[in-house]
């Protein structure tokens, strides 16, 4: 039989077992915990490097990035030709992966049916789902026997010999196909999907009106985008490109398997060289001194705080595309 | 109109040619960029397929290793390794991810829930071979190569996919039903957990199946953590086998029959991944055809 | 006057369209030619007809209002004018559209010098997120290299025209976003002029300002009349009666397809309309 007295609510008998009695404070304790833990892997990673890098720090200091010798046995340590190829690298990688992902975005934003739009973005995202060590093979097998080894020997011919051309060390030889400028080619093709993602993204974020008011006044498709949408999204593309210059600096196994792995600094794409990442995955397994590890491990720091920089400043950017407010209008005469 | 400038308009028909001619070139470039950016997609996928199909059979799937000389077996200890690896990856992952997002979606305005947000890209945008440097300090320093680091390295790279994920999927779930269940008297973690998450699961799924997809192929964190090895093994405290730390000791070893294999194991983990993501966006298109 | 509700009047049979003869009469009396002329024009989305068979004529330095109840179409006839349903995927058109003698429809015809001779304001001013020099400077810049003294001329100029010189003369080069409501709307008008279009379409060019810069831009619209040929949508319809020379009156009939049920003399149409519709609507009985 129901009651029909009110129930009154049952007074609960201490303070911690009301706080338990619904199971809310453990919850938000331990979501709160999970929380905490992405931003405390964050910081922690910052801190174990640096507390493990102390060794060559504190011998070396700022020296440590601007030696250009390494020599472990030596212990000599200076991470000066990793930062510049991976700079090199990551440059070449940027010039050739820019037009290209901007292009594509540009197309699948701007010109493409809608239905082909979800599908082909997605096959050009499916380029950053392969893993990095399979693009290092295809690498070594295909891509440098059939595409970067004649490409390197044409600009070697034409545009490297210093009597013609004293002027234009990038293409110099000698050319073995592993080089910086293999290397910068396949980053090309790993960071692409990201720069025609986002700025993708972007485009799509710029309001329908700008176009209406361009194509309005009379611009052709081209100059509409060329210059109303895609200044309107600037700094959205700008943050992709950063973003894809950060995974490119990070990337390890297949800078490694192209890259020839000799620290040295030249001048010439078509030479070969080291990046950061490379150095630590290759020599990771023959350090044996504390110094030597000391300086890998410091040069994962140099990228851990790179990577953070470029990240922050990056999402920062696209942020602030999406948060302009392009509304004009409703008010004052 | 017959002032200076309309007459000047009027009379310009190569200007109005160029612009035409202009228009039609740029967006007809644009389309090549396209294509031109899925012929590696193509290529690469091609040339795994031909180059590893040759070194793919029953037995190469299902033996360990062996030396080149005694004709150099197959990779069943990585395929198991890798297993190992990123199951114990996921179990450390998922719970951790899904209840992060939980948090980011209750608190969305308040400085640490975007401080967390911003956390989540962040990490995910750590290179793998920093993360695996960590864990090389955290746990190796003091216990040496084992299964447990791998798998922590790898954890901690599918977080932020999983958070990510499970966030937005949980931001489309409706309030109402949310609120429903609150006004009901459900405590909080109730209504999360037997309503909210429920609505969410597709994404935690395809989050899980792209996070998955993700760390099958990472190479780079294992060289320091689990260190890969020969040996068929379920040790947990010992380094372990994995299918992209195979990879790539096959395909930087001189031996053709290594080189071989190298292919047939890019085969294997890219029809995985392909899977994983097709498999994934496949999931979140029916889910949102679902929701209309 | 509530805009959220689109109105079919029980009608039992959809009026006969207008034709371009009966109305031409109107103009032709008074001397004035048909700057743009619609022959039986008729908009299309797929296989869904927004627009039903509009015939009627726009008169050369004339402001022309449409006017009807929301949803009715008026803003796709608007649109059709300038061929900017083209952008919309599914959109057809059948009929005609002539614009001068030129069918603007036809295969041969560019669309963007049409998009130039016929300029256009939306609804909610839509500035570049370029300074306001470089606003009104967009599109002259598209058709040539032009001297900057020349440019400085037409910018100055333009803004001039649109009432709005005076007021940032100063501050050219501040971003044109940073105005207020309605000086960016007339900033959008400065710009549509500076490429010297013979006719300016305006899509409910007040309904995003207040009273204030809404009585500026009609002010200016009358100026504007001298020099340009005006057809304006717009859902107010005192502005209409204050502002426009001709007016057609829309509806929406039954099968949910837009008509135009008269045309004529503005006064005329708010004083003694011809259709019971008209009347119902300009009396605010409904709409």
């Amino acid at each position: 039989m129901i009651s029909t007295q009110p129930r009154a609510t049952r007074p609960a008998s201490s303070p911690v077992v009301r706080a338990l009695q619904h199971g809310d404070i453990p919850y938000r304790g331990v979501i709160a915990l999970s929380a905490l833990a992405i931003l405390g892997l964050v910081v922690g990673v910052g801190v174990m490097l640096w507390i493990y890098s102390e060794p060559t720090r504190v011998a070396a200091g700022w020296s440590f990035v601007v030696e250009t010798e390494w020599n472990p046995v030596g212990e000599v340590f200076g991470a000066a030709p990793f930062i510049l190829g991976t700079l090199n690298t990551s440059l070449v990688a940027l010039i050739v992966a820019f037009p290209l992902g901007l292009g594509v975005a540009i197309f699948l934003a701007e010109l493409c049916p809608i239905r082909l739009r979800a599908l082909l973005g997605f096959m050009v995202e499916l380029l950053a789902a392969i893993p990095s060590v399979v693009y290092g093979a295809w690498g070594i097998f295909v891509f440098i026997p059939a595409f970067v080894q004649p490409l390197g020997d044409f600009l070697m011919n034409k545009f490297g010999n210093p009597s013609r051309f004293p002027f234009l060390p990038i293409f110099q030889g000698p050319f073995f196909g592993a080089s910086t400028l293999a290397a910068g080619l396949i980053l090309a093709v790993m960071i692409l999907p990201t720069i025609s993602a986002i700025s993708r993204d972007v485009l799509l974020a710029v309001p329908r009106a700008q176009r209406e008011a361009a194509l309005a006044l009379g611009s052709t498709r081209w100059e509409t985008i060329w210059q109303v949408v895609l200044p309107y999204g600037l700094s959205g593309i700008l943050g992709g490109i950063i973003l894809g210059l950060g995974r490119a600096l990070g990337e390890t196994m297949a800078v490694t398997m192209v890259i020839g792995n000799v620290s040295q600094i030249s001048a010439s794409l078509l030479s070969p060289g080291y990046s950061m990442a490379s150095v630590i995955a290759n020599e990771w397994g023959e350090s044996r001194t504390p110094m030597y590890a000391s300086a890998l491990i410091e040069i994962g720091l140099l990228l851990f705080v790179t990577s953070l920089l470029l990240n922050i400043v990056a999402r920062l950017l696209v942020w602030s595309v999406s948060r302009r407010n392009p509304d004009a209008g409703g008010g004052r005469a | 109109m017959n002032t200076p400038a309309a007459r000047r308009w009027t009379g310009a028909a190569a200007r109005e040619r160029k612009r035409r001619l202009v228009n039609i070139l740029m967006l007809g470039l644009t389309g090549l960029a396209t294509l031109l950016a899925l012929v590696p997609l193509a290529w690469i996928l091609a040339e795994v397929v031909a180059r590893g199909s040759s070194a793919l059979n029953v037995e190469f799937l299902t033996q360990t290793f062996k030396p080149t000389s005694l004709g150099g077996g197959g990779i069943w200890h990585a395929i198991v390794g890798t297993a190992i690896l990123v199951g114990l990856a996921s179990l450390l992952a998922v719970p951790i991810g899904i209840l992060a997002a939980f948090y980011v979606v209750a608190h969305p305005n308040s400085a640490m829930g975007l401080a967390v947000r911003f956390g989540t890209d962040v990490l995910s945008g750590l290179p793998s071979i920093v993360v695996g440097l960590f864990i090389y300090t955290v746990l190796v320093i003091e216990r040496g190569y084992s299964a447990w680091a791998g798998s922590l390295a790898l954890a901690i790279l599918m977080l932020p996919v999983v958070t990510r994920t499970t966030e937005e999927m949980l931001k489309l779930t409706p309030q109402s039903l949310r609120e429903a269940s609150l006004g009901l008297g459900a405590p909080e973690w109730k209504t999360t957990f037997s309503v909210m998450l429920p609505a969410a699961l597709t994404g935690v799924v395809t989050g899980l199946m792209l996070a998955v997809a993700r760390v099958s192929g990472e190479t780079a964190p294992l060289l320091f953590t689990a260190l890969g090895s020969n040996n068929l093994s379920v040790a947990l405290d010992k380094p372990m086998a994995s299918l992209p730390l195979t990879l790539f000791k096959y395909a930087v070893d001189p031996s053709k029959t290594r080189n071989a294999q190298a292919w047939a194991i890019a085969l294997v983990i890219v029809a995985l991944v392909l899977f994983l993501n097709i498999g994934a966006r496949l999931i979140a298109m029916w889910r949102s055809r679902m929701m209309r | 006057m509530g805009q959220s509700v689109s109105v079919t009047l029980p009608v039992g049979v959809a009026a006969p369209p207008l034709s371009v003869a009966s109305t031409a009469v109107l103009g032709a009396a008074s001397g004035l030619s048909a700057k743009i002329k619609l022959d039986r024009m008729s908009v299309y989305y797929g296989a869904f007809l927004a627009v039903a068979e509009v015939s009627l004529p726009v008169y050369a330095h004339q402001i022309t209002a449409i006017i009807g109840p929301s949803g009715c179409g008026k803003s796709t006839l608007l649109r059709a004018l300038n061929r900017m349903n083209d952008l919309i995927p599914r959109a057809r058109l059948t009929g005609k559209v002539w614009l001068d003698d030129q069918d603007i429809y036809a295969p041969e015809m560019d669309v963007v010098d049409i998009r130039r001779r016929v300029g256009m304001v939306f609804q909610r001013p839509n500035p570049f997120p370029k300074s306001i020099y470089d606003n009104v400077a967009y599109g002259p810049r598209l058709y040539d290299r032009i001297p900057k003294s020349e440019l400085d001329e037409m910018v100055e100029r333009s803004l001039r025209r649109a009432a709005l010189w005076d007021e940032v003369k100063d501050k050219l080069k501040q971003s044109g976003m940073a105005l207020s409501g309605g000086q960016q709307q007339r900033l959008c008008i400065a710009r549509a002029i500076a490429v010297e279009p013979e006719v300016i379409l305006m899509d409910e060019p007040c309904s995003a300002l207040d009273p204030v810069a809404t009585l500026k831009i009609e002010e200016l619209m009358q100026e504007l009349e001298t020099d340009y040929t005006i057809v304006i949508v717009t859902h107010n319809m005192q502005q209409a009666a204050r502002v426009s020379d001709y007016t057609a009156m829309m509806m929406m009939r039954p099968d949910r397809a837009g008509q135009v049920i008269e045309f004529d003399v503005t006064t005329k149409i708010f004083t003694r309309p011809s259709d019971k519709r008209t009347e119902d609507y300009v009396t605010g009985r409904f709409g």
